[in-house]
């Protein structure tokens, strides 16, 4: 049984650019994909602020591979070489402190742009049912980031990419039985040295970016199957022009959701430039100051802290105390903290999607949980005698630092509003708003 | 402005407020005078730099060639700033053996190319301008923002010699009149005081521009790249709101 031949389409313009594209169609559906994902694809026309993220997070992924490809064209990964090669490139290779600045003010951008995108997730209950897969390929994403990110900051061989890579290959180590093997394994070595760094960057420049590629594809294909969620929760497929046959609420991606990024586009990226620019270290949080010294085995620096957007979970890694002899409790609730993420479309047992529609229970809840996931970073960045320590008195914990008391308690404020959820959002007190049928806009 | 968007505002503002508890500690460091537009003084900081500081620290990363980026010609860097027999083209390295630097200081001297970012251009300042006398330390010398510094004063003979000396006395905790130190000239060098501060101004000005050459550069760019993406924001704004108008 043969394919019956696919009918020219008629060329979309004129000229020989519409014949190119008719040739091209009849061996590629380059005119199906384009309608499928831009121009057939219909988005909610009331998306506000939070919608900019997804388009910018691309923007941001599409900037750290081409400068990841032009960095690597001068960087050595080798121990000797690795911090000098950095400095190459900052002082003698043509524009390269422009690409460095790129990258490394792109890692932390990536990072903020990928948390407000999870956070309109939150709010507007993106990750409930059909999106739930979409929700798992998005969680799946960002555990690539952080393992990407991971790896790429031990590459400059600054102390803190040194010593910052210890400490986090050492928390392995606390997994009983086979944890001191394991460390030795994703070492290659009884320290962090040369075969680390090797390793480190194949993962970085080639095996992360290839998963994170893939998983960016199929977070995209998922939605477009389900469609995009909105500020309301309103499922707009169901609600058809009987005329047309598409959504009544909804509009093209192409040309007014392209369009409009474009917007957020320019302004994310004079952001981008500002830093870039005027205060690429950031005052120490993108580009640690301790990194400008090359990495040193025989000197510990006195405080280690890992970049910003890990430091949430640092604390919480800080904050478990050691029993039975092992860190391990800590290494596992740092791990459940970021697993726990891809349970979230099965503990929603609310009625309404939008937080606009939801009851306070909820809302007191995610901001219980933002404010201690932000307090949790800004304590996983400082020493744990930072505000002291409890009067010697107190009962139970007299004497201990209050920041690791703090940081205990947000640590239990983090899991409650994952795992009491299906609690209080079955029945949201005094209760819950009736969802609208259509978009307000 | 939504609700969600306020209780994500006063979150941040929360967790500013907090941070804010962070500074301070530690040493109060003077504010150096850091001008890179001002070529004099990085050419007197790279005169202080080779005379003073080359002949036990490193700068590996910095090439002479780089000063060109100050206002000197290749010539005048040959001339004047190669001490060690290098040419234009290589890396400003001592000729201060490294096991020789052990056994005479304890230690390796660090490098100084990438100083003025660890540790910060205020830091050098405070540092250069805070040795003074203490018998206890090994080399003599002791530092008021880096305890027990391996480094003797090697600038002695300009500062001249500073000692702790009561300047007063205020009433402490207990009622009894307390002490109040402060840092004095025991012995003149062959500076004054301002011209002292000028010296290690120059110098930080110096150290500052080698740790990022491209400084000056990217803030001069970054205005350019910001006019653009202005003009672009508002082209593609007016672009949105044409697109946008038959949305109902």
């Amino acid at each position: 049984m043969g394919h019956s031949p696919k009918p020219a389409i008629a060329p979309p313009i004129p000229g020989l650019a519409g014949q190119a594209i008719v040739w091209l169609d009849k061996r590629f559906p380059l005119v199906r994909l384009w309608q499928e994902q831009l121009t057939g694809y219909y988005a909610p026309k009331n998306f506000n602020f939070w919608y900019y993220f997804g388009s910018l997070a691309m923007l941001v992924l599409v900037m750290q591979i081409v400068t990841g490809i032009f960095l690597t064209m001068n960087y050595k990964p080798d121990a000797k070489l690795a911090f000098a090669s950095v400095e190459y490139i900052m002082r003698d290779v043509p524009g390269g402190w422009f690409i460095r600045y790129l990258h490394s003010t792109g890692a932390s951008m990536f990072f903020i742009v990928v948390y407000l995108h999870m956070f309109r997730g939150l709010i507007y209950g993106s990750y409930r049912k059909p999106r739930e897969l979409l929700w798992v390929f998005g969680c799946m994403i960002y555990l690539c980031l952080m393992a990407e990110a991971f790896f790429g900051y031990l590459l400059p061989w600054g102390q803190m990419s040194y010593w910052g890579a210890q400490v986090i290959i050492n928390l392995f180590a606390a997994i009983p039985f086979i944890g001191p093997d394991l460390a030795i394994w994703i070492r290659g070595d009884y320290n962090v040295g040369d075969a680390t760094l090797n390793r480190f960057f194949a993962f970085h420049v080639i095996a992360i970016p290839l998963v994170l590629l893939g998983l960016v594809a199929a977070h995209l294909m998922a939605l477009r199957e389900v469609g995009s969620n909105n500020p309301d929760g309103v499922e707009i497929k169901e609600n058809l022009d009987p005329k047309t046959g598409t959504p009544k609420d909804g509009i093209p991606f192409h040309p007014y959701y392209t369009i409009k990024d474009i917007v957020g586009v320019f302004v994310f990226l004079g952001v981008f430039t500002v830093i870039v620019f005027f205060m690429p270290e950031m005052g120490g949080y993108f580009l640690e100051y301790a990194n400008f010294v090359q990495a040193d085995p025989l000197k510990t620096p006195e405080h280690i802290a890992p970049v910003w957007y890990f430091t949430p979970f640092y604390a919480m890694l800080r904050a478990v105390p050691s029993y039975f002899g092992t860190q391990f409790w800590g290494v596992a609730v740092m791990g459940l903290a970021t697993l726990i993420l891809f349970a979230l479309p099965w503990l929603d047992k609310g009625k309404a999607k939008s937080i606009r529609y939801r009851g306070p229970r909820f809302r007191n809840f995610l901001i219980a949980f933002v404010v201690s996931f932000l307090i949790l970073g800004y304590l996983g960045v400082v020493p744990t005698t930072v505000w002291g320590q409890l009067p010697k008195g107190l009962p139970l914990v007299g004497g201990m630092d209050t920041a690791t008391l703090v940081a205990r308690i947000l640590t239990a404020v983090y899991f409650a509003f994952f795992i009491l959820m299906p609690w209080y959002t079955k029945k949201d007190i005094p209760q819950e708003l009736p969802e609208p049928e259509r978009v307000t806009y | 402005m939504n609700t969600t968007l306020r209780s994500l505002l006063l979150a941040l503002a929360l967790g500013a407020s907090v941070s804010a508890l962070a500074a301070g500690g530690g040493v109060k460091l003077d504010t150096a005078p850091v001008n890179l537009q001002d070529q004099a003084s990085l050419q007197r900081g790279a005169r202080n730099f080779v005379n003073y500081c080359l002949n036990c620290h490193s700068a590996q990363f910095m090439r002479y060639g780089a000063l060109t980026q100050i206002g000197l010609t290749e010539k005048q860097i040959a001339d004047n700033l190669i001490l060690t027999g290098a040419k234009v083209t290589d890396a400003m390295v001592t000729n201060l053996d490294a096991n020789d630097a052990k056994e005479w200081l304890k230690s390796v001297p660090p490098d100084l190319t990438l100083v003025a970012r660890s540790r910060g251009s205020d830091w050098l300042y405070t540092f250069l301008r805070g040795f003074y006398r203490d018998d206890k330390a090994p080399s003599g010398w002791n530092n008021t923002v880096f305890k027990a510094t391996s480094m003797p004063h090697v600038l002695h003979d300009l500062q001249g010699t500073q000692a702790w000396v009561k300047a007063g006395e205020r009433p402490g905790p207990d009622g009894k009149p307390e002490a109040v130190m402060k840092l004095g000239i025991e012995r003149a060098g062959t500076m004054t005081a301002a011209e002292y501060d000028r010296f290690a101004a120059d110098l930080v000005n110096f150290l500052t521009f080698m740790a990022e050459p491209a400084r000056t550069q990217r803030t001069q760019l970054g205005l350019w790249v910001l006019s653009l993406l202005t003009l672009g924001f508002f082209i593609s704004l007016w672009l949105k709101h044409e697109y946008w108008k038959d949305v109902k």
